[in-house]
Formats: C-alpha cells, sequence, structure tokens
C-alpha cells in the first residue's frame, strides 16, 4: 500500500478508514478543521472498537470495580492491581488476538502473548504466569488441526522463549468457532506495592524515548482490523498481522524492569494496538500534558515510510519511555548493557497536543485528551435473538436412552472439548521459574510466592454452549466455575479479569447477547465479592466460512461465534497448602458437594452423543455457590482436603474419572453409590449441574470435616471410597481406570498426529 | 564453595539455578554476566537453561562467543566444575567443551514434562552422591527430572559415540521406571537415549533436565538436588 500524503479527504477515504459521517463531524469539531490524512489515521485507529470500546462502554458501565484490595482499578493503567498483603501486588489481564490467529495462527498467537506480557511489565511487575483460552471448530476439522497446531506453536515460541511458564487455560472444541478461533492470553506479574508504575506522561521538557524494535509496517491498522467482520478479503490482511521477535521482548522486560527501579522514569507504555499514536496521547491525556515527537527520530526498518504508517505500524516489541529531564545517560546505560536501541524522539509539552513533526514540520496535531478518551459512545440497539424460542422449548429427555453407560462415558472422554490437553501444555514450558506447584491438568493453575506462604491460583473459563442458549445464566455460571475452580485448589477467589468475545455488535441480537453476558457477570461478582480488575471486549467475532448447520433463520446470528465472556479468575492461599484434584490415597473417604438435578440442557452429553446444542443450560444459585466457595476455603485451610474436584462438562461421571488420573498419569479406582431414583440415569451420570465438587478426605479427618459442612448446611453426600484399580458408580459404570485413562489422554493426540 | 550463574542475554534460568544454590543450599552464588571476562573466583560455574540471543542461528551458537565463554574455557582447562543444563549443555556443545551436537527434537515439537533418568556412572563430581543409591537397589539409580526443550535431541559421530561409551562419560540417559532405556521414554529421539555427558576429565558436565526445577518439594520431586549434593560432595 503506498500512501499519498496529499490525498483528499473524500467520504470514500473517510469510509476507508471505517470512520463514520457522525464521527468524522466530531473529529473536525475537535480539530476546529479538517483532517489530513494523517490525522483521519490516527483517529480511526484511537476510535477503532478495539482502542476506544464505543460500542461496549455504555455496557462495560455494569460491571463492579470497587474492592478493598483493588490498588488499581479497570480502565485506569495497562492492567488492574491488586494487593495480595505483606507489601506484594499483582498485575494481571487477559486479552484477545483473535483476529490476526485467524488469519496467522502462529504469529498471531504469539505476539497476543507478547502483548499482554507488555502490558504487566511496563507497569513495573515481572510476569510469573501465562495462562490462555483458546476456542476452535470441531477437531476433526482440518482446518482446527491446523489452527491449533499454529497457535499453539506459536504460544510455546514466544512464552517458552522469553521465561514465564504458561501453565494452564482452557481449549473448546465447537463449530460456532470454526473459521474464527479465539485465542485469549492471560497474564500475571508479581511487584512490591512500591514498584507499580503508570503510564502518564508528567512535566514539561522531560524527553520521551523510543525502545525497542524498529518500526516496519507490519501491523498497520491492526486495531481497525480487529474491529471488523472476518471475511474472505481478511486474507489479504495478513500485513496487518504482526510478528514477534520474543528474545527482543526479553531484553525490553529485564532492561524496563531494572530501568524502573532507578527511579529515573516519569512514565512509559507499551505500543500496542495503534502503536506510536495510542502510547503517545494516552500517555499525555493522562498526564494531563502534551507531546510532541519528529518521527525521523523514529527507528525504522524500511525505507520510505512516511509518517502515516510509522504512527499507524503495530510492529512488536516497542516501548515508550518518557524519562525524569537530566538523568537520560544512566537510562542509556541500562539500554546499551540489555544491547537495546534507544532513540530521543521528543518530549513533553503543556499545550494538551499530541503534534508529530517530520524533519521539524508539523504533519499532525491533535488535541491529546479527545481524541484518547471522547471518542463517541453508543447505544447499541439490542434485542432477543429468536432461536431462543426454540432451544428453550427443548426437551432433554426427548433423545431418549443413551444405551450403554460405560460407552457414553468413553464417548464423553474422547470429547476434545473434555479430553486431557496434554497434547498441548506439554509444548508448553509450565515450569520455569520454579513456582508451579500444579502442573497442568488440576482445576486450578498454582503457582507458589517465593519467600512468603502465600500462593496464587488462576483460572480461565467459560462455557460457551451455556451462554449461547441463556447469555445471563451462562456468564454467571463462567464466574462462577472460575471462583470453583479457584476455591477448589483452596484459595479465596480475589478477582476477576474478563475478556469478552462476540459477534458484530451492530446486530442487536448480538448486542442483546452481549448486555445480558455482562449483567450475569456483575452479578456473580457482586456475589462472590471479586471485582473486575480490567480486560478487554472482542467484537466482530463472524466466521469466514458459513456454518454447515445454522441454528438460526437469522443469517449473520448463524455466522457468529457463540457469546464467549471469558472469565480469568485470581484467588490467593494465605498460609495454608493448596489442594490437587487426584484421589491420592486408598480408602480416603469420597464426599459429593452439591446437589444433582435433572439437568442436561446445554450438557457435552447431548453434544457429543447425540449431536444436539439445545435446551435450557443448568441453574446457578449464587447464594449457594458462594456458601460452597466458603467451605471449601475452610476444609483446605484445615488441611482436610485431600483432593476437591469441580463437576463441569460431562458432569460427575466426568469428574470423577478425572480425580481417578493425577497429573502424572497416576491412576488409581473409586467405587461410588450416589443413587437418586427421582433422576434419569443420564442426568445423574452426566448432567451439568451447578455448584458440585467431589472431594476426598482422609478416614481420620472425616467426622471434623462432616461437622464443618453440616455447620455450613450445605448438601452433602457420603458417596464412596477411593481404592481399587477401576471406576465404579453405583451399579451403573464400571470401567478400568487404565482405559478411560487411555481414551482420555489419546483423544486429543490421536486426532492431531494422523 | 562458591557459584557462578552466568547470565546470556536470553537465559531464563538463572533465576531458578541461583535460587537453588543460594536459597534452598545457602551456598555462596554470584551471577555472572555474559560480557564478563574472568570466573577465577568461583569454583563451579552453571551455564543455566533459557533462549540464549533467541535460539537465533542454531541453539548456543551465538552465546559461544560471549566473552565470559574465553574464561569458562580456561576454568575448564583448569580441571575446576562447569555445568550446563538444557541451553547451557547446548552452548558446552557449540564451545567444543564437550562433543557432539544438538538436532530438534524427533517430534519437532518443544517438549515439557518430568522424565526418568538412569544415572549410568557415580563415579564423576556431578554424581557421586547416588553412589549409595546403586547398593540399595541393585541397579542404576534413577533421577526424576523435568525436560523442557525444542532442541534437546543429542547426535555425535559414530566413533566419538564408542568413545564416550568406553570412557562411561554418559552420565544420563531417559528411561522408564524399570530403568530400561526404551523408545517411549526418550522424549526427544537422542541416540541411546542420551540425555546428558560429560568430558574426559569428568570436570564438564552437560544435560537436557533440569536439576534446579526438581529441588524443592512442592515442586514434585527433590531428586535435582543429588546432582547439586554431588558437585558439593555432601550426601
Amino acid at each position: 500500500m503506498k500512501i499519498d500524503m496529499d490525498i483528499e479527504i473524500t467520504p470514500d477515504v473517510i469510509a476507508k478508514h471505517g470512520v463514520t459521517s457522525g464521527e468524522y463531524g466530531r473529529i473536525k469539531t475537535i480539530l476546529g478543521r479538517s483532517p489530513n490524512i494523517t490525522e483521519l489515521g490516527i483517529f480511526s485507529v484511537m476510535w477503532s472498537e478495539h482502542c476506544s470500546y464505543k460500542n461496549s462502554k455504555n455496557v462495560l458501565k455494569l460491571l463492579p470495580k470497587d474492592g478493598k484490595r483493588m490498588l488499581v482499578k479497570a480502565g485506569e493503567e495497562n492492567a488492574g492491581v491488586v494487593d495480595i498483603g505483606d507489601g506484594y501486588v499483582i498485575a494481571f489481564k487477559v486479552e484477545s488476538h483473535n483476529h490476526p490467529s485467524a488469519i496467522e495462527p502462529f504469529q498471531g498467537a504469539a505476539t497476543g502473548v507478547g502483548g499482554i506480557l507488555r502490558d504487566i511489565f511496563t507497569m513495573g511487575a515481572r510476569p510469573i504466569v501465562s495462562m490462555n483460552s483458546l476456542r476452535f471448530g470441531k477437531l476433526d476439522e482440518p482446518v482446527s488441526k491446523r489452527l491449533l497446531t499454529g497457535v499453539v506453536a506459536g504460544i510455546g515460541f514466544y512464552g517458552n522463549c522469553i521465561g514465564v511458564p504458561t501453565i494452564g487455560g482452557e481449549i473448546y472444541f465447537d463449530e460456532s468457532y470454526e473459521g474464527n478461533p479465539l485465542v485469549n492470553a492471560f497474564a500475571l506479574g508479581l511487584a512490591k506495592k512500591e514498584e507499580i508504575v503508570k503510564a502518564a506522561a508528567r512535566g514539561t521538557g522531560n524527553p520521551v524515548f523510543y525502545l525497542g524494535s524498529a518500526t516496519g509496517r507490519d501491523g498497520m491498522g491492526g486495531a481497525s482490523f480487529a474491529s471488523k467482520d472476518l471475511s474472505e478479503e481478511s486474507e489479504k490482511d495478513r500485513p496487518a498481522v504482526q510478528v514477534g521477535d520474543p528474545f527482543m521482548e526479553k531484553l525490553l522486560l529485564e532492561a524496563v524492569l531494572e530501568l524502573l527501579k532507578t527511579g529515573c522514569v516519569v512514565g512509559i507504555q507499551d505500543m500496542g494496538a495503534a502503536g506510536l499514536t495510542c502510547s503517545t496521547c494516552e500517555t499525555a491525556s493522562r498526564g494531563g500534558t502534551g507531546i510532541e515527537i519528529d518521527v525521523k527520530h523514529v527507528p525504522q526498518r524500511e525505507t520510505g515510510m512516511v509518517p502515516y504508517e510509522i504512527m499507524l505500524s503495530e510492529s512488536q516489541e516497542r516501548m515508550l519511555v518518557i524519562l525524569k529531564k537530566g538523568r537520560e545517560s544512566e537510562a542509556k546505560r541500562i539500554f546499551e548493557k540489555w544491547d537495546l536501541h534507544a532513540e530521543e524522539i521528543g518530549h513533553v509539552t503543556d499545550d494538551g497536543l499530541m503534534r508529530v513533526k517530520e524533519n521539524g514540520v508539523t504533519v499532525a496535531e491533535i488535541p491529546a485528551k479527545p481524541l484518547a478518551d471522547d471518542a463517541p459512545i453508543y447505544i447499541r440497539e439490542e434485542k432477543e435473538p429468536g432461536y431462543l424460542r426454540e432451544t428453550r422449548k427443548f426437551n432433554p429427555r426427548s433423545v431418549g436412552s443413551v444405551g450403554d453407560l460405560n460407552a457414553a462415558l468413553l464417548k464423553l472422554l474422547d470429547s476434545p472439548t473434555i479430553a486431557s490437553k496434554e497434547w498441548v501444555y506439554h509444548q508448553y514450558d509450565h515450569m520455569v521459574r520454579t513456582n508451579t506447584v500444579a502442573l497442568p491438568g488440576s482445576d486450578a493453575s498454582v503457582i507458589h510466592v517465593k519467600g512468603t506462604k502465600k500462593y496464587l491460583a488462576m483460572s480461565l473459563d467459560c462455557n460457551s454452549t451455556y451462554c449461547y442458549l441463556d447469555p445471563y445464566e451462562g456468564a454467571k455460571i463462567a464466574v462462577a466455575e472460575s471462583a470453583r475452580n479457584v476455591a477448589c485448589s483452596g484459595a479465596e477467589p480475589l478477582s476477576i479479569t474478563n475478556c469478552l468475545n462476540f459477534g458484530n455488535p451492530m446486530n442487536p441480537e448480538i448486542f442483546w447477547q452481549f448486555r445480558r453476558c455482562a449483567e450475569g457477570i456483575r452479578d456473580a461478582c457482586l456475589a462472590f465479592g471479586t471485582p473486575v480488575s480490567g480486560g478487554n471486549v472482542s467484537f466482530y467475532n463472524q466466521s469466514l466460512r458459513r456454518r454447515t448447520n445454522p441454528p438460526s433463520s437469522v443469517a449473520d446470528q448463524a455466522r457468529a461465534i457463540d457469546p464467549t465472556p471469558v472469565i480469568g479468575m485470581v484467588g490467593l492461599i494465605d498460609g495454608w497448602k493448596p489442594v490437587t484434584s487426584h484421589f491420592k490415597d486408598e480408602n480416603d473417604v469420597i464426599i459429593l458437594l452439591g446437589e444433582t438435578k435433572e439437568e442436561l440442557g446445554g450438557s457435552e452429553f447431548l453434544k457429543t452423543l447425540f449431536g444436539v446444542k439445545s435446551g435450557l443450560p443448568p441453574r446457578l444459585d449464587l447464594e449457594a455457590e458462594t456458601k460452597l466457595i466458603k467451605l471449601l476455603v475452610a476444609l483446605a485451610k484445615k488441611g482436610f482436603l485431600r483432593s476437591a474436584h469441580d463437576c463441569s462438562e460431562g458432569g460427575l461421571a466426568v469428574a470423577l474419572t478425572e480425580s481417578c488420573i493425577s497429573q502424572d498419569g497416576d491412576e488409581i479406582g473409586a467405587v461410588i453409590d450416589v443413587g437418586d431414583d427421582e433422576l434419569s440415569t443420564e442426568a445423574l451420570l452426566f448432567g451439568e449441574s451447578q455448584s458440585r465438587v467431589v472431594i476426598s478426605i482422609s478416614p481420620k479427618d472425616l467426622k471434623a470435616a462432616q461437622d464443618m459442612i453440616e455447620s455450613m448446611a450445605y448438601p452433602y453426600r457420603v458417596a464412596g471410597k477411593v481404592g481399587g484399580t477401576a471406576l465404579e458408580i453405583n451399579a451403573l459404570v464400571r470401567v478400568p481406570v487404565g482405559v478411560l485413562k487411555h481414551t482420555w489422554r489419546s483423544a486429543i493426540g490421536r486426532r492431531m498426529e494422523t | 564453595m562458591k557459584f557462578g550463574v552466568v547470565i546470556f542475554p536470553g537465559s531464563n534460568c538463572d533465576h531458578d539455578c541461583y535460587h537453588v544454590l543460594k536459597h534452598v543450599l545457602n551456598k555462596d552464588t554470584d551471577f555472572v554476566w555474559h560480557k564478563d571476562k574472568d570466573v577465577s573466583k568461583y569454583d563451579c560455574i552453571v551455564l543455566p537453561g533459557g533462549f540464549s540471543y533467541g535460539d537465533y542461528l542454531r541453539t548456543g551458537a551465538i552465546a559461544r562467543f560471549s566473552p565470559v565463554m574465553d574464561a569458562v574455557k580456561k576454568h575448564a582447562d583448569k580441571g575446576k566444575l562447569v555445568i550446563g543444563i538444557c541451553n547451557g549443555f547446548q552452548i558446552l556443545l557449540e564451545a567444543g567443551l564437550l562433543p557432539g551436537a544438538m538436532l530438534r527434537n524427533a517430534s519437532l515439537k518443544f517438549v515439557c514434562k518430568f522424565v526418568t533418568l538412569r544415572v549410568e556412572n557415580t563415579d564423576t563430581p556431578f554424581t557421586r552422591a547416588l553412589r549409595n543409591d546403586v547398593g540399595a537397589t541393585g541397579r542404576s539409580p534413577l533421577l526424576r527430572l523435568p525436560v523442557a526443550h525444542g532442541e534437546g535431541n543429542y547426535f555425535v559421530d559414530g566413533a566419538t559415540l564408542k568413545d564416550l561409551n568406553a570412557d562411561h562419560q554418559v552420565l544420563v540417559r531417559y528411561s522408564d521406571e524399570a530403568g530400561q532405556t526404551t523408545p517411549e521414554s526418550n522424549p526427544n529421539g537422542s541416540l541411546e537415549n542420551i540425555a546428558g555427558i560429560c568430558n574426559k576429565a569428568r570436570n564438564v558436565f552437560g544435560l537436557m533436565p533440569h536439576p534446579e526445577r526438581a529441588s524443592e518439594e512442592e515442586l514434585g520431586s527433590v531428586d535435582g538436588l543429588k546432582i547439586f549434593r554431588s558437585i558439593l560432595n555432601e550426601n
């Protein structure tokens, strides 16, 4: 693409930038004149959905942000910051990199990891954990295999090299993601409270430095690219996907953390979406100042780049650093130590303007604050989707009996959504930094905070089938499941980050899904006392390819992904021992916490065995869930829990199977009796009723544990014992654990290696 | 005994090695910057894992030219100890301090998991703490350590391999839990399941698995300490 700097700003040029005529009017008002092409480009990326949240802001207001541990709240900085006590804080966030990964899975996923890590370490926190939530079409489709292979290799390429362990996450396979996979990357960093820094440009005359890789034409306008539907045309947008260099980022990481300790930094921000544009105008806006740069000082890896391209490039591994005047040499010593390229490209001003020059000649001059903060906010039309009338009416009993229950269990364990993800996590370094105390595969990922008795537990969750069938209940369940997973490892849930993945918000049915999900998150977070510390919205997740079997007559709806509000919960274990999900010793007593109901709607059972994605998903009682979480933490504190594993996809039978297999592949049997005459056998074994957890307790602690459960009045049942070599449930299921294990562990590898 | 843990640009297990030596074993330990030219004050140099110089060109191929490597060679020539773990092993191969080369894993994928190792020779400064384990079981001692690498497929020419075996320089091989060196227990396709070798003088040791990741109970294994205790000549 050749940019003609003298191009006339016609309605066609404006439309090509994704700027509406209303927005163009607003731009002219802010400038007091018409923009030139560079300014139009700058506005178009800053006012894209990706950067401005113009379509979602009004709904995001619903989410609770306050809490006594919240030091930096959602939206204030690159990531939220939560106090974990004894002088330590954590910064964490989840962010999408869906569109780039759809077009170029390896680099798309790799740079997604790179971007979220930069968000964390620019706050002064050392990243110590990566996780990710991935979604693909059915794994039997060649395109899904290609995408999974590329995405996993890309995540490993970046995370393994930079030395941040990728310790967990989730992977779902569903036809709604065909052609539009989701790649949501999570990172968490640890810092001392006083080490946290802000991304603000303060102090007139302070020098502005550019640090890291040179700027090229890669990732041009990536933020705008992410703010429209994927289409056949998107393949041509491949240059909008950036290329990652994890080695460069490792150097940046070490240099930035070293630099921040010196106190010579006023403000720092990474150049992520919208690159140099976003980092300059946002730091100025936060600082209440202006900023002036000259693009001739910006290191460039290609010749003939014009200011428009330099300002809109999304080349990776670049930072903007504002130093205290007079301390430049101190900073330069650190840059040189790490062999990093740094250039002074401008300075902080007091006129509130973002001024871009080229060889001393002003090429763009925009008030920084309105550019960064005053994008229009839209209230979108919404309407309940028509398909819900059909799915709500569906009776799961109408599919009939499943027949052989042992075979049904094995079929569920062979479903890639349920199966062990070891084919994936063996490709990630999940142990570097030697903090990982729960290997991948447990309910939550758990890391030790060195030098303390603290552990952090975290989990990424969303059952998007539930969200498709009932967005409000599904989003509530996503929060509840993540809290439950964290509590199963013994941790008190602290706070969430979220990544809200939806279709095109201009479609009223999609927007309705979006608002209902936000309301579900709000209600669950308020119930659990876990505020939202930050996150990301990803709209326009519409497939490249039409689904084979549209569930709705609305064509647009049929091609959108299922609503997928991914929740990342972080919890704290403060002085007691973490719990894992697998059974430990013969004769330990198995207790089922919670009640099983006739709830098969939206289940993996219906999907896998009958090919049906319908019905009413399980209901979630927030009061019961809150009680369960408190109970699990209380049991863990006393050291009563030998294991704890929640019932999710595949229900009780799958949860029990997973508890029979340790993260190392060791196996132990269990004999269970959970008879209930009122329920269908299918609902009993495979139903996905919420707020249920399988725990095991040493016989010596049984009485005390039961007393504790009863004192909290939580429904439970002493269900059986650990031991033997088979899993036996009532007279219904009896399979050797070795057989279950083989199916569960090989399901993904078997598909990928053929 | 004083340890020096070298930091190359891109090292990422440097802090983990330092942590075990300094905080778990309470030994005198420093970081050594890759531009340093003198390591004479150390008794044992640790080349840690990671992606030195991003693994660009070939693993370890650029790190071998770091100024510190001349000093490490002199240190080794004096008979002092050098242990290279993962990327550190790759650097030792590139620097010629150990024979052979690394190929990409046979699976062409990065692999991170716990593996079992059979210790082949306990008569070295890196394995001597395992001597007594031989007597107890009547067979070679086993270790459970994690691997995490994309290029750990050890290769060497036939003549050198013969020498390595004749001279008992192969210190650890991948095996199953019964101590059998099966193809299934080999995570990367390395020749004869080789996981780690030492030089003829027995003072330079390179291995792909990570002893520093198995040196605290809650990380799932403390077998890694046996290697560090051997270096310290403690039991």
